[in-house]
């Protein structure tokens, strides 16, 4: 690795000094220690309403820990050698038990004002319904202004290539990635700048108009967080909840978010990645969405094993290798390497049927990708590492299975 | 120790008055689940609407009135096949008795049992979503590769808050096969 | 339950020895020191595991465990420390001091002390057994993984096998801490020596018992929800599964009704002992004793009506969410008369700052940091940003170590001279102080800024502009668990007795009973009661 320990203990000291007096510009600025003001109305409110408690406790703590230290170096035995033998004191505790009272409510009432906003989801324009997935996000675009059927819907990965968080496996055992011996001379491929943090589909959103957003979830509980909109809310089985966002015109850009909520092993690895764009260029997104959605699909048939494999390898890493593992060794899902099912010819038309329908824990995938996807993607696994079945499926072999 | 009969007397009083009252607390776990269903159906905490169907009639038709119900369908775990709304969005008068259809198809090769669950968002709407038939009340049989057709007919009451102008109804199916059949449904993911 | 106060017959005899003295012991100093070496194992393995996470995540990227063990590291080092380090270690305490403080010649029921003791090294070799499986057994099968509030369904539909050792173990240490509980109850009101009213009572037997009545209130209420767990994984029931007509959320309120008085079981005790150190070096008597005794408790009723903040993004109504927020916000004003009382005692105390005031007064000082972050996670809209990030993490690590686990070593360190007869090492003790205060601030305090810029809790892997702060937490996190090892060192000096002789009263402000039998402590104290005036 080319950072060194001393390399990154010098970087993290310097960013710790100078980061006090450098503002964030974007969420991906390095040490930030604060909330983020986000950009959202009702985000810059929770923000001043955080920057205001902040203060309360800081002055409470000051008041304490002055009153401490002073009591320390004043009332210690050498200076002080006589105790005083006071044990109580009406009035002071009268006082500081009805002071923190009054300070409370002078929180709460904003706290309760800013609460019954945020809960007010009524009159958007847009709804687009947020499901959780182990481990991604399904967005589905369900009313915009008059269009109450929109029918576009999609699954947002993460980009990140396994590569980068997934080191090579070593060994097995308590260190799959190997002890920080087997680690010396290999070579780690560098963390892109959104590290963790880029999808592949974004989370497409117009601004200056009130998004709702319906979050569930399909299996476990998560939480859809993207701290720029001002809070998270959980996504929960079964159920439904609801959030909002307001982003104002001229803040179009990109925005971040996590799954907030523990969901098993990759809840690290399912961010989101929010787009904002003016409402004229969100229009025609969606309309080539929908226009996307509408066509049929696309079942030319692969020219060659070369072309197919090249393709599935791209699928195969987006989608797949988060539970077969980055080089098919397996993980949550089977290990791919030699194994029977992906080898012998009988199962060919299972694995097909698996991956288009699902079966157990793993999910269906015909909703998130086309045929020709599906089909590059077995047949990258049936000749990839080793397997070299020579199978090449096409498309439309595929499409008859669905 | 001079009177210890009376004092182990005493220990093994307070003993039993406070094992009595773990086992109690052990009981108080449960109660809080009928406990819980309660308060949900008085303040609609998690949104669920009632699982039987409603047999009174709406008492009036607020035809000044409008609101927007909204459908929205999810697999839950183990279902693949499509689940699907006819109409994503309905314009009701509260009072106004309404049928949707629901489709729900099973791509399997073997007959599954369904489950479907509902929840309304915003959860205090959902005391005032009246079903008088609901596909969800029932566990639901597909057949392999059979596509059904399944209905709900509801009323919003009539005593709706002013406030609430658009509604979510929310149905999660679940493939409840190994459930009904007794098979114990873990996932074991390894 | 054989619980018959009947152990009292080999009073006159000489203490057995060797293993059998463990084993069968029904003395309470003996069942005391057994708790407080287990907590401090306990201690030590869950911080191994510690040690573990903060390795993980020293950079981002997967380095050395993969993200399904490195789960089960957070899991099961919360239920190590939570079950194994902290509640033993004040039962621990609660042994030995309870009785020596009322006058007591022993706990009223002996052998249940016995029996609530062994079962907890039985509970946590499941537990355990489970990590040692996952890390070294053929097909690595996973533990438990679903964070220690296995909220369902990831620990229902989708938990581990292992689920189930983590179910019965749960159960083990749930009857262990009741049977302590009641055995605290019984001893306090029924044991006292004559003269000893109530509100005679030193605080520490105070918040005791107060605790020991969350205890048996909230213990069960995990039992059945462990239970609901079980019956959803094998026998058909659907309490938490919304495919069966159950809700999830359900599940959160459950354990949330047990969690939230769990943590002010793991704090009430730790008040007590402070309430004992500051006076004792202050040389002044404790200032305000009846609030504190009333604070205590209305912290202890209000900590059953302020659970749901936990869970204040699962979409509550916005008429309970404004209660629930409201009740939390209250219980900063009995957790403030606390902290001012203390203040108050110091003030023209006649100061001298031995171990023990030191470790108190890094308490007063880093616990009220706790507790003020803790404020902020009370107000909702807001806490919408802090929940699940390291914010949160920061502020009940604040709580519990530098506030539950700084208030047992200061517990330690005024009491070891009584337990063992000897003083404790200075030398290691102040280079266990210095190097743990400085090294659990650099652990701690930067995961208020990641957490507020927005790392989420439970993350194997991160973004990268967490990095700077993660690394330095990892260092002040091996750092702070090396520091340790002081202490351990300490603690083995004591059990061999080197060091200086103790006398009856090590300290020379110091009041209560249990200065009064010699240093150590002898075997039998109290046989016939003292008396109060």
């Amino acid at each position: 690795m080319q950072s060194t320990l001393f390399h990154r203990a010098a970087v993290g000291l310097t960013s710790l000094m100078i980061s006090g007096m450098v503002a964030a510009s974007d969420w991906t600025e390095r040490s930030d220690h604060n909330l983020r003001p986000g950009v959202t109305a009702v985000s810059k409110e929770v923000y001043d309403l955080h920057t205001t408690v902040l203060w309360i406790v800081t002055i409470i703590g000051l008041l304490v820990f002055g009153l401490i230290l002073i009591s320390m170096i004043r009332h210690r035995r050498s200076k002080h050698p006589t105790p005083a033998t006071f044990h109580e004191n009406v009035f002071l505790e009268v006082l500081w038990t009805i002071v923190p009272f009054i300070i409370l409510i002078a929180m709460a009432v904003p706290a309760t004002r800013v609460l019954i906003e945020l809960e007010d989801t009524s009159n958007a324009e847009l709804t687009v319904k947020v499901t959780g997935h182990r481990w991604k996000w399904e967005y589905e675009y369900l009313t915009y202004e008059d269009d109450n059927n929109i029918g576009v819907s999609f699954i947002s990965n993460l980009a990140t290539p396994p590569e980068q968080y997934e080191n090579p496996v070593l060994s097995g055992g308590l260190f799959p990635y190997g002890t920080a011996k087997d680690r010396v001379g290999q070579d780690f491929p560098e963390k892109s700048h959104n590290y963790n943090l880029e999808v592949d589909n974004k989370l497409v959103l117009p601004s200056g108009q009130k998004i709702r957003f319906l979050i569930t979830s399909a299996d476990v509980i998560h939480s859809f967080w993207v701290p720029d909109f001002g809070g998270k809310k959980d996504a929960i089985p079964g159920f439904v909840n609801e959030t909002w966002a307001n982003i104002p015109e001229g803040q179009e850009g990109i925005y971040y978010g996590q799954c907030a909520e523990l969901c098993g092993k990759n809840h690290a690895y399912m961010p989101v990645e929010a787009k904002v764009v003016s409402q004229k260029e969100f229009a025609t997104w969606l309309a080539q969405k929908k226009e996307e959605a509408a066509a049929a699909p696309d079942l030319t048939p692969f020219p060659d094993l070369d072309t197919a494999l090249s393709a599935g390898e791209k699928v195969y890493k987006a989608n797949c290798a988060l539970c077969h593992g980055a080089e098919g060794q397996g993980g949550i899902g089977p290990s791919f390497v030699g194994d029977d099912y992906v080898t012998n010819p009988e199962h060919l038309e299972d694995h097909i049927h698996t991956v288009v329908n699902g079966r157990n824990a793993m999910p269906s995938f015909k909703a998130q990708l086309t045929p020709k996807e599906i089909a590059a993607v077995i047949t990258f696994e049936r000749n990839a590492w080793g397997n070299d079945t020579g199978d090449l499926i096409q498309p439309a072999d595929v499409h008859d299975q669905e | 120790m001079s009177d210890s009969n009376s004092l182990e007397a005493r220990n093994k009083r307070t003993l039993k008055k406070l094992t009595i009252w773990a086992v109690a607390m052990f009981g108080f776990a449960f109660a809080m689940v009928p406990f819980y269903n309660v308060i949900c159906d008085i303040t609609g905490l998690n949104g669920k609407t009632s699982s039987t169907a409603n047999t009174e009639a709406p008492s009036r038709l607020v035809e000044d009135r409008k609101v927007v119900v909204e459908f929205i369908t999810q697999n839950g775990t183990g279902m693949n096949g499509d689940f699907l709304p006819a109409s994503r969005r309905v314009e009701v008068h509260p009072g106004e008795i309404t049928l949707v259809n629901f489709y729900a198809s099973n791509p399997k090769s073997s007959n599954i049992v369904t489950q479907s669950i509902p929840s309304v968002s915003p959860g205090e709407a959902a005391r005032y979503l009246h079903k008088t038939q609901c596909f969800c009340f029932d566990q639901q049989t597909l057949a392999a590769g059979e596509r059904k057709e399944m209905p709900m007919i509801f009323y919003l009451d009539p005593e709706l808050p002013r406030h609430i102008n658009t509604l979510t109804l929310s149905y999660t199916i679940f493939d409840v096969t190994d459930r009904v059949a007794g098979i114990n449904n873990n996932t074991v993911l390894d | 339950m054989s619980t018959v106060a009947a152990a009292h017959d080999d009073h006159h005899h000489h203490a057995p020895t060797g293993l059998k003295r463990w084993l069968f012991s029904t003395n309470h100093k003996d069942i005391g020191t057994l708790y407080l070496w287990f907590s401090f194992a306990m201690f030590m393995a869950g911080g191994f595991m510690a040690m573990v996470i903060r390795a993980e995540l020293l950079e981002p990227g997967m380095q050395f465990v993969d993200p399904e063990f490195f789960n089960q590291m957070t899991t099961v080092h919360g239920l190590t420390m939570v079950f194994g380090a902290v509640m033993p270690g004040f039962v621990g305490l609660a042994n030995w001091m309870v009785p020596l403080m009322i006058g007591a010649p022993d706990m009223a029921l002996p052998r249940m002390n016995n029996w609530s003791f062994w079962i907890l090294p039985f509970a946590f070799t499941i537990l355990l057994s489970s990590v040692l499986m996952s890390a070294f057994g053929a097909g690595h099968p996973s533990a438990p993984n679903f964070g220690w509030t296995f909220y369902a369904p990831l620990s229902t539909e989708y938990g581990p096998a292992s689920t189930d050792l983590f179910i019965l173990s749960v159960h083990m240490m749930g009857i262990s801490s009741i049977m302590g509980a009641i055995n605290v109850i019984v001893t306090v009101f029924n044991l006292r020596a004559p003269g000893m009213t109530l509100m005679k009572m030193p605080l520490f037997v105070w918040t005791w018992l107060i605790t020991a009545f969350l205890l048996i209130a909230v213990m069960p209420v995990l039992a059945g929800a462990v239970t609901m767990v079980l019956t959803d994984r094998h026998f058909g029931t659907s309490f938490f599964s919304a495919a069966g007509g159950g809700d999830p959320v359900l599940f959160q309120h459950v354990f949330w009704f047990f969690g939230h008085p769990e943590v002010y079981i793991m704090i009430l005790p730790a008040f007590g002992i402070i309430s004992a150190i500051i006076p004792t070096f202050a040389r002044k008597p404790l200032f305000g004793y009846a609030s504190m005794v009333y604070a205590t408790a209305s912290i202890a009723l209000l900590s059953f009506v302020v659970w749901a903040h936990h869970m204040f993004t699962v979409g509550m109504p916005l008429a309970g969410t404004l209660f629930f927020m409201y009740m939390t916000m209250l219980i900063s004003v009995p957790t403030g008369v606390k902290v001012f009382n203390w203040v108050a005692t110091m003030w023209r105390g006649s100061m001298t700052f031995e171990l023990p005031m030191k470790w108190a007064i890094a308490f007063v000082i880093l616990f009220t940091c706790g507790g003020l972050s803790g404020l902020m996670l009370a107000i909702t809209p807001v806490d919408f940003q802090y929940h699940d990030t390291y914010f949160v993490v920061a502020h009940f690590h604040y709580v519990l170590v530098t506030g539950a686990v700084f208030s047992m070593f200061a517990a330690a360190y005024y009491w070891l001279p009584k337990w063992s007869g000897v003083m404790p090492s200075k030398l290691l003790g102040e280079l266990h102080f210095w190097n743990s205060l400085i090294s659990v601030n650099l652990l701690f305090f930067p995961m208020h800024f990641v957490g507020l810029a927005g790392m989420p809790r439970r993350y194997a892997d991160y973004a990268l502009q967490f990095a700077d702060y993660n690394f330095w937490i990892s260092i002040g996190g091996f750092w702070f668990g090396l520091s340790q090892l002081f202490f351990l060192a300490l603690c083995l000096q004591c059990a061999m007795k080197k060091g200086e002789k103790a006398p009856a009263k090590p300290w020379d402000g110091a009041e209560g009973l249990e200065w009064e039998v010699p240093s150590p402590a002898p075997f039998h104290t109290f046989d016939t009661p003292p008396v109060v005036k």
